[in-house]
């Protein structure tokens, strides 16, 4: 049963499993701090959505073995279509399932000192500075999905970009689901140090429309002083995948996270992403474009709270619903006491496409200082009969005009997407999800 | 030659009658112009014609050489060869001026006879400059933080891009300064041929001094009270309305009064 609060994995497969990885004595040992974390903690409780009948602990095989991709031209089809020939394949990482079955870095950015590598090569290899920023911007115990990542992690990727190195183009990374019945508990990190650069972008991806399966995925992204993080992703697992992800960012003074986000699943998602002003100056920006079709339900929370002064934060959600699903969007900005001079801003956007859709914008100012600047424009509403009219009146069809809105309110995440090829899967899961 | 033919046309707006029998003919070669005070039903008119969801004709025929055009939905009007250049344009965000235009073009050409992106583009080229249109108004969103004025020059791009038999013009010098007007003037001017009708719905005979029209209306009280040559429109700017309604004993013009 979906609500069994034990998970089907116990102490001596997590010790056998991690002493499988090789993985250093710190890392099982947080796993099993983890473990006995996920039998006392509760649920979270996304705003406005009951997930206590979810199934975010039920799979049939927490880890199962693929085989990797020998060369780039061994990649599916789905892949390829993501990846720029030439310079960008330099910087990729595919993962098939819970396998790092491709890893590609430039020799130029070894040489800089730039880590990007699968979280268990990671572990072996750099395990003490891995150690500094696992699970530590988000912590095991805030409950029980996150303690069941941390116990379970099974994935992922590192990326460690050194002070003053600045990465023109994209790292990128592909996570490809060709299994049922399995779980991935997928745990990202980017640290960029001081005065470093760097733009992440990343696709999960199933390979047939109904798999079945658990996806568990924390990210943590670190912005020290006057470093800029972009992270850009796009999200379009299957109809059958529970999801909960949880992206999270802690900027520097002077730091930068930009996000750009295409949350796109077919399944029923709970989706975090909180980014923390942390040091004087520094700038979050987020930008969340979703669909929800059939009966899925998702939940979305936006967060940017300020602790530094002249901080500025920005959100942006626009989200797409149709059929019977139901879309939540939860948009927070917090100015914490003492973050003087600081700048909140969201805009959150729901666009209903039938009368069954359920969606709702809520956003939220919570600000505990004067001194500070904060707006937030709300709605839920049909697409605009008047703009219809008027591209009509250009001869546009009806549908192709409704398709053209619907694209453009959803160009923000769309056009910041810095990589050709998942910019256009992007546009073309949007068409799929919003015509078929 | 297009013929655009409206007869004894009635709408209504929620409920309330606005036009009270318009009869109307535009044909090819021939430019029009409807003058007429604030609120006498010259908008309702264009959005009737185009198919303007809130409008309910309740009466009357508009037929486009011969076609029911009230029988089309919106997207076939124009693709029958309709052309209504609004008084307030729609804002589309994330939508490029390019994009759209291009989608239009190709609404209109059908499948598998779309225009190359490179004639696309020669031609959007050549009509923006003809416009004296800033080329980054291409890949903006459309309409989208454009001045009053830029708008509406849009509307005119959009016009020249598209090319229709029949096009309604409303409003499309108000808010513009005096060298934008001369640029609209001069693309309407250009599209002028046997094979294209205008009607100009204006309040200034500022702009009929550069587009000469051929047949001048009036409208009052939901009708076309009076109809003339361009002298009609030079009158009407020296002198007012009110020589019109003592002559046709009108005392309140707006729609909701009776004659
Ligand atoms: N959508 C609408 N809802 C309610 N009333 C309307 C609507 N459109 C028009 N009307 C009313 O119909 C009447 C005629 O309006 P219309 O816009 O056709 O006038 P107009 O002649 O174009 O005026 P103007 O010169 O000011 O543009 C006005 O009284 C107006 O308030
Ligand atoms: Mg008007």
């Amino acid at each position: 049963m979906a609500t069994e609060t034990k998970i089907p994995f116990d102490e001596t497969y997590i010790r056998t499993f991690s002493s499988g990885r090789g993985e250093p004595d710190w890392l099982t040992a947080r796993r099993l701090e983890a473990l006995e974390l996920t039998e006392r903690l509760p649920l979270p409780k996304p705003e406005k959505t009951k997930i206590d009948k979810w199934n975010f602990t039920e799979f049939a095989r927490h880890t199962v073995d693929s085989a990797p991709y020998a060369a780039l031209d061994d990649l599916p089809e789905a892949v390829k279509a993501l990846i720029e020939a030439g310079e960008g394949t330099k910087n990729l990482y595919v993962q098939r399932n819970h396998t790092p079955a491709y890893v590609s870095l430039s020799d130029e950015l070894k040489e800089k000192g730039v880590i990007f590598t699968d979280i268990f090569t990671a572990a072996r290899e750099h395990g003490d500075l891995l150690k500094n920023y696992f699970m530590t911007a988000v912590k095991p115990d805030e409950h029980r999905l996150v303690a069941l990542h941390a116990a379970l992690l099974n994935g992922g990727v590192f990326v460690y970009v050194p002070k003053n190195v600045e990465i023109e183009t994209p790292l990128q990374a592909v996570y490809i689901q060709d299994e049922d019945d399995i779980a991935l508990f997928n745990h990202v990190i980017i640290v960029a140090e001081d005065n470093s650069r760097v733009v992440f972008v990343e696709n999960y991806i199933s390979a047939s429309r109904e798999g079945k399966a658990v996806v568990n995925v924390v990210a943590e992204v670190f912005a020290q002083a006057n470093a800029s993080v972009f992270f850009a992703a796009v999200d379009h697992l299957a109809k059958g995948t529970t999801t909960y992800v949880n992206r999270r960012g802690i900027a520097g003074r002077d730091g930068r996270i930009e996000w750009a986000l295409g949350l796109m699943n077919d399944g029923n998602t709970v989706s975090e992403n909180i980014t923390r002003l942390v040091g004087d100056g520094s700038f979050g920006d987020t930008k969340t474009v979703a669909v929800s079709r059939g009966e899925q339900v998702q939940n979305f929370t936006t967060s940017v709270v300020h602790y530094g002064k002249h901080t500025e934060g920005y959100i942006l959600k626009h989200g797409v619903v149709r059929d019977s699903a139901t879309s939540i969007f939860n948009g927070i900005g917090k100015i914490e006491h003492g973050a003087s001079k600081s700048n909140a801003e969201q805009e959150s956007r729901v666009l209903m496409l039938s009368e069954k859709a359920r969606g709702d914008a809520n956003p939220i100012l919570l600000i505990d200082e004067d001194d500070v600047m904060a707006g937030h424009a709300a709605s839920v509403g049909r697409i605009d009969p008047i703009q219809l009219y008027y591209l009509m009146s250009r001869g546009i069809p009806r549908r192709d005009a409704e398709r053209l809105i619907i694209h453009g309110f959803l160009a923000p995440v769309v056009e910041a997407i810095p990589l050709e090829g998942v910019k256009n899967q992007l546009i073309e899961v949007i068409e799929r999800k919003v015509q078929s | 030659m297009a013929v655009l033919t409206i007869r004894n046309l009635h709408v209504a707006v929620e409920g309330k009658e606005i036009l009270k029998g318009v009869d109307l003919e535009v044909k090819g070669g021939e430019i029009h112009a409807i003058m007429g005070p604030n609120g006498t039903g010259k908008s309702t008119l264009a959005s009737a014609i185009m198919g303007h969801p809130k409008y309910e004709v309740t009466e009357g025929s508009v037929t486009l050489d011969g076609q029911d055009v009230l029988e089309m939905e919106v997207d076939e009007r124009a693709r029958a060869g309709l052309f209504l250049a609004m008084q307030y344009p729609s804002e589309i965000s994330g939508v490029t001026n390019a994009d759209f235009l291009r989608a239009a073009i190709n609404a209109r050409l059908g499948e598998g006879n779309e225009i190359s992106l490179m004639k696309f583009i020669r031609k959007l080229d050549e009509k923006m400059a003809f416009l004296e249109m800033n080329p980054d108004m291409a890949h903006r969103y459309l309409n989208e933080g454009f001045s009053g004025g830029e708008k509406k020059r849009n509307e005119i791009l959009q016009l020249m891009m598209l090319e229709p038999k029949i096009a309604i013009l409303d409003e499309i010098d108000s808010g513009l300064d005096i060298d934008a007007l001369k640029i609209v003037a001069k693309g309407v001017n250009e599209m002028r041929s046997s094979e294209f009708g205008c009607l100009i719905i204006t309040h200034y005979q500022r702009l009929l001094n550069y587009i000469t029209p051929d047949y001048v209306h009036v409208m009052m009280q939901g009708r076309i009270v009076k109809s003339g040559g361009p002298e009609l429109a030079q009158r009407l700017e020296a002198e007012g309305y009110d020589w019109i309604k003592k002559e046709l004993g009108i005392e309140d013009e707006t729609v909701g009064q009776e004659a």
